[in-house]
């Protein structure tokens, strides 16, 4: 699981968007010349992205363990406005995106904009929509500027997975919320009596599997991995380019969006993500497969791991950002969400999204120079890209003629 | 007919589709290379990938015989015929012969088939014991040869693998399976009155414990890839593969070969054992027990008993499987081996087994729609009635994505029939038939209702208003003004003549009768009456929607009591006058049941319900005379009016209590059958009241086919066996005939007939069979 941090750094600004987790960037470089000028849409407002920051992103059970998720987008939240100078005040609304929630702040946007010390006047909501959640609230910031509804809004994504919430069985609640109805010793004897079973004392853990098919997200990676024919070997090498790369990234500073965090009793501040781990394909060949055993091909290896971490950015309307001063990093013009068959095309967004979205604009793969994608495993990218390489698979799922 | 009958019958009901296949001819023996690939024959291919020898079963072309060529997709089954087990044996010297092969996979070229099982005509072919015999011994040996391997075999099973498939599986060292909804594992010979002759009763008792093993081949019990692997069946469960660039099926079948391959070579390298499963507990005393000669009271008491309890000692077969398994467990596998093929040789030349191989061919080609495919599909069924019937067949169709508008008159009758869809769709998930979020998607096709709102959309109307002739025509005319021209419309009456309840439509041609059996859900059959004015479409349309229900289909004419409640109605009669000469109907009960009956006649009798028994005899009385005579008709008219109208009413020939399952009799109803006491006649023996009922319901039956009620002897058989619970050991009326002869019936009927009088007078086509033991209903 990780989260929004996929802040357009291509020329063109486009926003892909796909439903699955995201953590390899899948980058490739095309070099000609741009068939349009323009993607300005006649009536509809220029909307900007401002700035963007994140908090480092560890593996959860790490540094971060006895935080509240709130505390990591509360960060954000303030480390934004003090990078950007932009006054608290101006900010008409707040959206986050989360997949898990703590339910004691089930609106974290909420929660984490009063303790970032927003102003108490200022909405805010939350949003899921499982890995995609955080582009989902930027997409929703994009729809409320363009609508007119507000003029800048910061959106933002956390997620962590340090903590979980785990509940009492039904059973058990079902006897706790009824021992407050009941008045007499014989109710509540009764009670006590139904509380003996065993069963009644199993814990629930939130559901990591999709609710429609019971099957784990790295399951379904699996499989997609076998469909398209993608092999340990290809999976491995990809994994291993994209923590090259991040790596590099960081020896270079080249992520300037990555905010210090101080953890209570923890001597450093956290300054680096802590999961990017270059490695030898020889060691991760070792690796047994994490989710079929025991000829999967998916390992702990070539995914990307439980992440605890939040992120926010500034949008705003272009005239808004251009009156306070501010130069915008990015245009943002369009956006696709897509949905495909939740047990064998589960993780298959961008092969979907990607087509559409250009057609959308009006453009090919010849006009991008960067593609960006962030998926939770390598073999899910791969696939990916074996299924926009495919006249076959574009013809079959996409209605078109060739690839 | 509210009928609800449990028992045997209904094991058989469940035997898989895909079991029967046809010998296409023998031909084979290619030239074999064991570098490249190349087709091997007919039956099989052969490959050795990376000192792997591959085996794929992939019948091509197979010719089909009479029986079940109707269905093209029968044809794209594996079978074991004599064609497959001559390839192999090829394949296995090959195999043997090739010091680089290090192991071997054998696996289907088919997605939904490893092997579907045995061709069962290469059995009914056998003209006696001995060839039958043979059989199982050349299956024996083959299977031998393959699990006495030097180098590891792996199976990969994806699809149905039934009888002979498992014991296929069973010979190799270790079994991959896919956990599809398709997969299926179990030996169901005994459904055919066979046992599983090629070694499946020595392997499996020796491979599962004793008490998983035995059920397994006493009731056919089928297992998928997931509870095969919890049961030690299945050593590596393999998920399937979704679409890729090529087929999820495509991608499955080389998902399972990849894994099957890597296995083979691990065992080969010994980089992976078999998991070793001990048995374990209490089931290993119970097999240290079972395999000697102290363990003979799990045989009896455990298995034997159950078995005789439930079958009345009326199939062979599961005796013989158990003297079979116990004679290899306790006196080793060659004593083991021999009594299996003995026994199977045997069981083979029953006539038990005959008859339910009838009974099974009959009910595959009864898969096909002999009208053809209808002009339009019927997407959206008009359900009239929301009670125990109508919403029991709302349950079957819309769980087969027929969109259903159920409508009653009252919210609380349509609230009462949409519980009765939610519970028996909730028994489907917890028995993990389906999930509960296929549950959830199921249910979106019903749309519950009190109005005729949108029954423009309907397709099909069938309604299951109260039994009434005035009613019906009042619901026909109303109904016809809120549906399209196309729509059919279906009468669900047990039985009202569909051409006087048609008389109030204004389209004829698209009048119908669906005649659906109670529990809706659970029987099998659905009979369809056409009249002269139904036109080829709409019977084709009904009989579709029947088949996507999952239904047995008959199709026959109309006329009173069309097939299957004419042919009851003198049965309960006679019944009637059995208990009014003092059988009890506990007795009477015993002696059906002794006969091979289900259900009981006076169990019966409540079920369907005295006041629709009453009815049915007063009507069907009518069309008939004096014929269809015997109990006296103030019987039922009795109980009806003093309110024991049977299980419903809590009270009816026994008491219902709503806790207990236990049913004394009711001492109220025996003071009304005391009212009418008859003399018994002077000689009248048990047999003789098991004979009253079953010639005159045999003789019904004859008599339908005679006056062409019936199309066909077969769909009788069907019809007698999956709607009323005819005993299936004997196959049906007509098979029964042929069986055990026209004339010993008609000599007995010939008795009764001195005694009572025209009830017992043998129609002409019985008649004609006594005369010539030659003529047969059915040619095979």
């Amino acid at each position: 699981m990780a989260f929004l941090s996929n802040f357009p750094k291509a020329a063109l600004q486009i926003q892909l968007k796909s439903a699955g987790a995201r953590c390899f960037n899948a980058s490739t470089t095309t070099q000609s010349s741009k068939s349009k000028k323009t993607l300005a849409k006649p009536n509809v407002r220029n909307v900007v992205l401002v700035e963007g920051v994140r908090t480092p992103f560890l593996m959860s059970g790490t540094d971060y363990k006895d935080l509240m998720p709130h505390n990591l987008a509360t960060k954000t939240l303030s480390g934004l406005i003090k990078r950007t100078g932009v006054d608290k005040d101006v900010i008409d609304y707040v959206v986050y995106g989360t997949v898990i929630q703590e339910v004691k702040t089930s609106n974290i946007a909420r929660e984490a904009m009063l303790s970032a010390g927003f102003k108490d006047t200022t909405p805010a909501h939350t949003v899921t929509q499982a890995c995609i959640s955080s582009n989902q609230a930027i997409t929703t910031a994009i729809g409320l500027i363009a609508a007119g509804q507000c003029e800048a809004v910061v959106a933002g994504g956390v997620e962590f997975m340090s903590d979980v919430p785990i509940r009492h069985s039904r059973k058990m609640r079902k006897i706790m919320l009824d021992s407050s109805k009941a008045k007499t010793t014989g109710k509540k004897l009764q009670l006590l009596w139904k509380a003996m079973s065993p069963a009644v004392w199993t814990p629930e853990l939130p559901a990591v599997a999709e609710f429609s098919t019971s099957e784990t997200m790295g399951h379904s990676a699996d499989r997609l991995c076998t469909a398209f024919g993608i092999t340990r070997l290809a999976q491995d090498e990809f994994a291993m380019r994209s923590h090259k790369f991040a790596a590099d990234a960081i020896q270079a500073g080249l992520l300037t969006d990555v905010l210090p965090y101080k953890v209570p009793k923890v001597a450093e501040y956290i300054t680096k993500d802590n999961g990017v781990r270059p490695s030898s394909l020889e060691q991760m060949s070792k690796l047994k497969p994490a989710f079929i055993k025991p000829f999967g091909t998916i390992t702990a290896a070539n995914a990307s791991f439980l992440t605890d971490g939040a992120s926010a950015c500034l949008l705003m309307s272009e005239e808004k950002a251009l009156s306070l001063g501010l130069k915008p990093k990015a245009y943002l013009r369009d956006f696709v969400y897509v949905s495909q068959d939740p047990k064998d095309q589960l993780l298959l967004g961008p092969a979907y999204a990607t087509p559409k979205v250009l057609d959308k604009a009006g453009l090919s793969l010849a006009d991008i120079d960067v593609f960006e994608y962030h998926e939770a495993f390598a073999g899910q990218i791969l696939a990916n890209l074996t299924a926009l390489e495919s006249d076959e698979f574009a013809k079959k799922f996409l209605g078109k003629s060739a690839k | 007919m509210a009928g609800r009958f449990v028992g045997v019958f209904r094991q058989i009901s469940t035997v898989n589709r895909s079991l029967a296949r046809v010998s296409g001819d023998h031909g084979l023996k290619n030239f074999f290379s064991t570098t490249a690939r190349m087709d091997f024959g007919k039956y099989l291919t052969y490959t050795v990938k990376d000192g792997i020898a591959v085996a794929k079963f992939d019948e091509k072309d197979a010719k089909v015989n009479l029986l079940v060529k109707f269905d093209e997709k029968d044809a794209k089954v594996n079978t074991l015929n004599r064609g497959t087990m001559a390839e192999f044996q090829e394949v296995y010297k090959e195999i043997t012969n090739n010091p680089n092969v290090k192991g071997m996979v054998v696996i289907s070229g088919k997605a939904d088939c490893f092997i579907a099982g045995a061709d069962i005509n290469m059995i009914s072919d056998c003209k006696n014991v001995q060839e039958a015999t043979a059989l199982s011994r050349n299956g024996q040996d083959m299977f031998n040869n393959l699990e006495n391997m030097k180098i590891p075999v792996v199976a990969a099973i994806n699809g149905s693998c039934l009888g002979g498939g498992l014991e296929t599986a069973l010979a190799c060292h270790y079994r991959i399976a896919v956990n599809s909804k398709k997969t299926s594992m179990g030996v169901p010979e005994v459904m055919l009155g066979l046992l599983p002759g090629a070694g499946g009763t020595q392997r499996l008792l020796k491979l599962l414990p004793f008490q998983t093993a035995m059920p397994m081949m006493l009731t056919g019990k089928a297992y998928n890839a997931k509870s095969g692997k919890k049961i030690g069946l299945v050593d590596h469960v393999v998920e399937p593969i979704g679409v890729g660039i090529k087929s999820a099926n495509e991608n499955t079948m080389e998902e399972l070969e990849r894994e099957a391959i890597l296995t083979a070579k691990g065992l080969a390298d010994g980089t992976i054992k078999k998991p070793v499963r001990s048995k374990k507990g209490l089931n290993k005393y119970i097999d240290m027990f079972a395999s000697s000669r102290l363990g003979n009271i799990f045989w009896e008491k455990g298995v034997k008993d159950a078995v005789m309890k439930q079958t009345k000692g009326k199939y062979p077969a599961p005796l013989r499987i158990i003297e079979v398994a116990k004679t290899g467990a306790q006196q080793g596998p060659r004593a083991g081996y021999e009594a299996e093929a003995k026994a199977f040789g045997e069981l083979a030349m029953t006539p038990e087994s005959k008859a339910l191989v009838g009974l099974f061919n009959g009910q595959t080609a009864l898969k096909k729609n002999k009208f053809g495919k209808p002009e339009r599909e019927v997407k959206t069924l008009g359900m009239l009635g929301a009670g125990l019937m109508g919403a029991g067949i709302a349950q079957v169709s819309i769980d087969k994505g027929i969109d259903v508008i159920l409508k009653d008159v009252t919210t609380q009758g349509l609230s009462r029939g949409e519980d009765q869809i939610i519970k028996g769709l909730d028994t489907k998930v917890q028995r993990k038939k389906i999930t509960s979020f296929e549950k959830d998607q199921v249910l979106t096709h019903l749309e519950p209702t009190i109005n005729y709102e949108h029954f423009s959309k309907c397709d099909i109307i069938v309604e299951a208003v109260f039994e009434d002739l005035k009613l019906k025509h009042k619901v026909v005319r109303e109904v016809e003004q809120k549906i399209p021209e196309h729509c059919i419309f279906a009468s669900n009456t047990s039985a009202l003549p569909i051409t006087s309840i048609a008389e109030a439509s204004i389209r004829p041609d698209k009048f119908i009768g669906m005649h659906y059996f109670s529990p809706v859900d659970k029987m099998q059959l659905l009979e369809i009456i056409t009249t002269d004015k139904t036109s080829q479409d709409t019977a084709a349309s009904a009989v579709s929607v029947g088949l996507k229900q999952g239904k047995v289909v008959i199709v026959v004419k109309d006329g009173p009591g069309f097939y299957t409640t004419r042919i009851l109605a003198p049965t309960l009669s006679e019944a009637v006058r059995a208990l009014q000469e003092g059988v009890s109907p506990s007795k009477l009960d015993s002696l059906t049941r002794g006969f091979g009956w289900p259900v009981g006649v006076a169990t019966l009798a409540d079920e369907v319900g005295i006041d629709v028994a009453a009815h049915v005899a007063e009507d069907l009385g009518k069309a008939f005379g004096e014929r269809f005579g015997g109990g006296n008709i103030n019987v039922l008219r009795d109980m009806v009016t003093a309110g024991f109208l049977g299980r419903k009413s809590g009270k009816g020939v026994y008491l219902y209590q709503s806790k207990s399952k236990k049913r004394p009799e009711n001492t109220e109803a025996k003071a009304i059958l005391d009212r009418y006491k008859l003399d018994p006649k002077p000689g009248n023996t048990d047999e003789d009241v098991q004979y009253r009922l079953a010639s005159r319901f045999i003789n019904e039956a004859v008599m339908c086919l005679q006056e062409g009620i019936l199309a066909n002897p077969m769909e009788g058989d069907i019809g007698a066996v999956f709607g009323l619970g005819f005993p299936p050991f004997l196959g049906g009326p007509f098979r029964y005939i042929d069986l055990h002869g026209a004339k010993q019936l008609v000599d007995r009927m010939k008795k009764y007939h001195d005694w009572y009088g025209v009830a017992f007078e043998p129609c002409q086509l019985l008649l004609d069979h006594a005369k010539d033991p030659s003529k047969k209903f059915h040619t095979r």
